[in-house]
């Protein structure tokens, strides 16, 4: 007797999840991506494990009836890891709106990545958007605080260079006796010849002999 | 010190112009030669010859030779080009820098004053390079500029441009970010803000524009006080990014996959060597790498002794240039060797989900190694369903990874970062990087500045009112206010007009008529004798015979080979950020665009005839003068 009922339960059950059925969710887990070595098998422990996150996660939706983890239906699991679940209302003829289903999920997320030590890269559920975390950005940015630093040392040497330019030109130009005292070392430094100086190559100067500059002769003919 | 011997030396009776003829008779009293003598300022020097050299080599090497060699060497013939390269420096490099720099250390003034000695109608030579110096100025520290932008968001974790930013409603990548890079995307609008065209220019950008006025300050504080600190700075310049490159060559080579890059750039292919765009960009690669025509190594030689050996001097600064190049190449292409290989591997690891999520496969049963196999077998057992996928599957190929040869700011700003993300320690590789493209630039604006500084500096009239520090915070202020066109938002596409139009025709005609006029106006055996009474050397018969037919041939063909590829080509064209495609897309130039490259290359070329004009009136006028008072 009980042999009917069995079998019109899976048939309703196999009518209310399918692949791309209404308010039917696919889910795809890369377990190996992920851990690597370390990766578990997807059994239906696991299963088990999921279904409970689903409804944990409907039933912290306020305002809603308790569900449970026999309301929540799995189906077509592959290889991959791959499957899609549908949420059931307790009278188990149809299934929960996807909208509820998808704000439950998002709202939860990080619980149900955490229960299988995932992330929202390994575990998918399609369709359903996850949110980026948004990026910690500091009062001020990191750039402008090391762009003033670096600008101020740079004010600082350039007047330091300069003032210390000034104090040097001051200096110079406030001893006029000090032409004199070169002039007298230059007496004793410069070679003379027939009491006519000398200017040798290695002066630090290079400056034109005007005497040999005369007006027709400045235009080097070509 | 190579001064020879301690007797003084009697210069051959050239006279006119060269000052310091020793023992013949002054016509003011001795006195008042001395006083004047006393009271004129001392022309700087370097330190020590040291300085010079590594003045030379820190203006020479270049961002150049880190994003410009790799490419050449890349797209004409990898190991094979080596060969034109050499030749070309054998026939052009050495003996033009030998000559700007003996011009330099001969006349001892800055370009304008030395062209005007040898022929006062050739000073627009002088001018001509000043006037070039300042264009390329301007826009080359907006390079330094961005190289601040980056060092300093180098200090984050993660790095800025290694993850695309999270759009309005946080549930994706933003779009642009999407369609091309984090890298291009961090790149064309975070650090340019790129607009769509150079007709819609924007506004000035602040972030840039703070960058940009801290290089000129930083520049600024190298220049202040003349040879005193740029001899200093240049040690700084000169070495860092030699000891930057070393660790990034040791780091490189031990990538992943950099022996694939490697591989690929040094096999030769010598079918190359019959192109002959392939000689003529290694004869552009060495003029333009070596900086010659500007008046930099003038105005560097100028400050040098006498007696100074710039002759080997020559020799060691391009030999130096160009085994940094091939180095510094070394080093991109094992970066580019383990950019091609991730990407490769991405790409692979891409289809490999595609196909399992289509499939329904166990996850990690495709690999890269069983990949094309199970392919078939995919496409037999499920032909529906593969041809499906088929159109999504793309053609992961290690070739055409390597084959994006990229070259300027492209490789320095999008390449370069994008290998530097996928690196450990990344923000250490990140800010050593940087601080090399910084010092490379920051050597090379002394050079470009000292080129614009020493004929101001050198002219009575100017010195007279205005102290060194004057002229140079002038000149840097007038050129940083000018520059700020490169931070709008079409910023970039003026950047690249100046940097493909405004120093590159008129440098050829610059050097061109320096070599004529050092050769055959002034005279080679006179200049040679000069030479030998400065230094001590006589002038090789390798010299004289490069100096006097083989470069100025050379660059004449070269000269020739560009005005017809210009003249050829029709319409110039750019490439401009297409945002909502995420690629470079390329458009014309617009009318005022093409009249701002014409002014860029007709204002420094036109220098050289219009002030020989100018000089040839003014003496007609005089002479007219002169004969009507007598």
């Amino acid at each position: 007797m009980l042999w009917p009922l069995f079998f019109l339960m899976t048939a309703i059950h196999a009518e209310l999840c399918q692949p791309d059925a209404e308010n039917a969710f696919k889910v795809r887990l890369s377990i190996r991506t992920a851990l690597g070595d370390k990766a578990y098998v997807w059994d239906t422990n696991e299963e088990y494990l999921f279904r409970a996150m689903v409804a944990f996660s409907m039933r912290k939706v306020p305002n809603r009836g308790a569900t449970e983890i026999s309301h929540v239906l799995l189906c077509n699991v592959t290889q991959r890891v791959s499957f899609w679940f549908v949420v059931t209302d307790p009278s188990k003829n149809h299934t929960l709106p996807a909208v509820e289903v998808q704000s439950a999920i998002r709202m939860n997320r990080n619980r149900i990545n955490n229960a299988f030590s995932l992330n929202d890269h390994t575990l998918e559920f399609l369709k359903i958007p996850s949110t980026f975390a948004p990026p910690m950005e500091p009062s001020v940015p990191i750039w402008i605080i090391i762009f003033g630093v670096i600008f101020c040392i740079v004010i600082v040497a350039v007047t330091l260079l300069i003032l210390s330019g000034i104090r040097q030109h001051r200096r110079n130009t406030k001893g006029p006796s000090g032409v004199d005292d070169t002039e007298d070392k230059c007496e004793n430094t410069i070679a003379v010849e027939n009491g006519i100086p000398c200017d040798p190559l290695d002066t630090k100067g290079g400056h034109i002999n005007e005497v040999f500059l005369t007006e027709e002769e400045r235009l080097t003919p070509l | 010190d190579g001064r020879p011997g301690a007797t003084h030396i009697t210069l051959p009776p050239f006279g006119k112009g060269w000052g310091g003829a020793p023992c013949l008779p002054v016509p003011r009293s001795p006195a008042e030669g001395l006083r004047a003598w006393a009271m004129e300022k001392a022309r700087p020097q370097w330190g020590n010859p040291l300085q010079f050299v590594f003045a030379c080599i820190s203006y020479a090497v270049g961002l150049g030779n880190v994003w410009r060699f790799p490419y050449l060497c890349q797209m004409y013939g990898g190991g094979s080009f080596l060969v034109p390269y050499i030749i070309m420096l054998i026939l052009e490099g050495m003996p033009l820098l030998y000559l700007e720099l003996a011009v330099g250390q001969r006349m001892r003034q800055g370009s304008i004053g030395a062209w005007r000695t040898i022929s006062p109608y050739l000073s627009g030579v002088g001018v001509a390079s000043v006037v070039a110096s300042f264009f390329l100025s301007m826009y080359y520290n907006v390079i330094n500029a961005w190289s601040f932008w980056y060092l300093f968001h180098s200090f984050q974790d993660p790095l800025p441009w290694s993850v695309c930013p999270l759009n309005d409603n946080l549930t994706g990548y933003d779009e642009e970010c999407e369609k091309a890079s984090s890298t291009q995307y961090f790149w064309y609008r975070k650090t340019l803000n790129i607009s769509p065209s150079i007709q819609e220019s924007g506004g000035v950008q602040w972030e840039p524009a703070l960058c940009l006025i801290l290089a000129w300050l930083v520049v600024y504080l190298c220049i202040l006080r003349g040879t005193e600190s740029t001899g200093k700075v240049v040690y700084f310049t000169a070495l860092l990014p030699y000891c930057v490159l070393i660790i990034y060559l040791v780091r490189g080579l031990t990538l992943h996959g950099a022996t694939n890059g490697l591989v690929y750039m040094f096999t030769p292919k010598v079918e190359q060597l019959a192109n002959p765009k392939t000689w003529i960009s290694a004869a552009t690669q060495i003029f333009f790498s070596l900086g010659l025509g500007f008046g930099s190594l003038i105005a560097f030689a100028s400050y040098n002794e006498p007696s100074n050996d710039c002759q080997k001097h020559a020799i060691v600064v391009s030999l130096i240039n160009s085994s940094t190049s091939i180095f510094s190449s070394i080093v991109t292409f094992s970066i580019y060797g383990f950019k091609a290989t991730f990407n490769y591997e991405n790409c692979l690891s891409k289809v490999i989900l595609l196909l399992t999520n289509s499939f329904d496969l166990e996850d990690g049963f495709l690999t890269a190694s069983n990949l094309e196999p199970m392919k078939d077998y995919l496409a037999s057992t499920y032909p529906s369903k593969y041809s499906e996928v088929f159109p999504h599957i793309r053609n992961c190929s290690l070739e055409s990874e390597l084959n994006t040869a990229v070259q300027g700011t492209g490789l320095a700003f999008i390449v370069y970062t994008e290998a530097i993300k996928n690196m450990e320690v990344s923000q250490l590789w990140s800010v050593l990087y940087f601080f090399m493209l910084l010092t490379l630039g920051i050597g090379s604006m002394l050079g470009n500045t000292a080129a614009i500084l020493t004929p101001l500096t050198d002219s009575k009239v100017i010195s007279r009112h205005l102290s060194r520090e004057a002229i140079s915070g002038l000149v840097c202020l007038i050129s940083c206010g000018i520059s700020m066109v490169f931070t709008m938002e079409a910023g970039n596409y003026w950047f690249d007009i100046f940097n493909d139009y405004a120093a590159t025709l008129s440098l050829l005609l610059i050097v061109l008529v320096e070599i004529i006029a050092v050769c055959y106006v002034y005279g080679l055996r006179r200049f040679g004798s000069d030479l030998q009474a400065m230094t001590g050397h006589t002038l090789n018969w390798y010299w004289k015979a490069m100096w006097a037919g083989v470069s100025p041939l050379l660059i004449v063909s070269l000269f020739i080979f560009y005005l017809s590829d210009y003249i050829l080509m029709g319409t110039l064209q750019y490439q401009a950020w297409d945002a909502t495609q995420g690629k470079l897309v390329t458009k014309d130039y617009p009318s005022y665009a093409l009249a701002v490259i014409w002014l860029l290359v007709a204002s420094s070329t036109m220098c050289i005839p219009l002030v020989a004009l100018g000089i040839f009136i003014t003496h007609c006028l005089k002479k007219r003068g002169t004969a009507a008072v007598a």
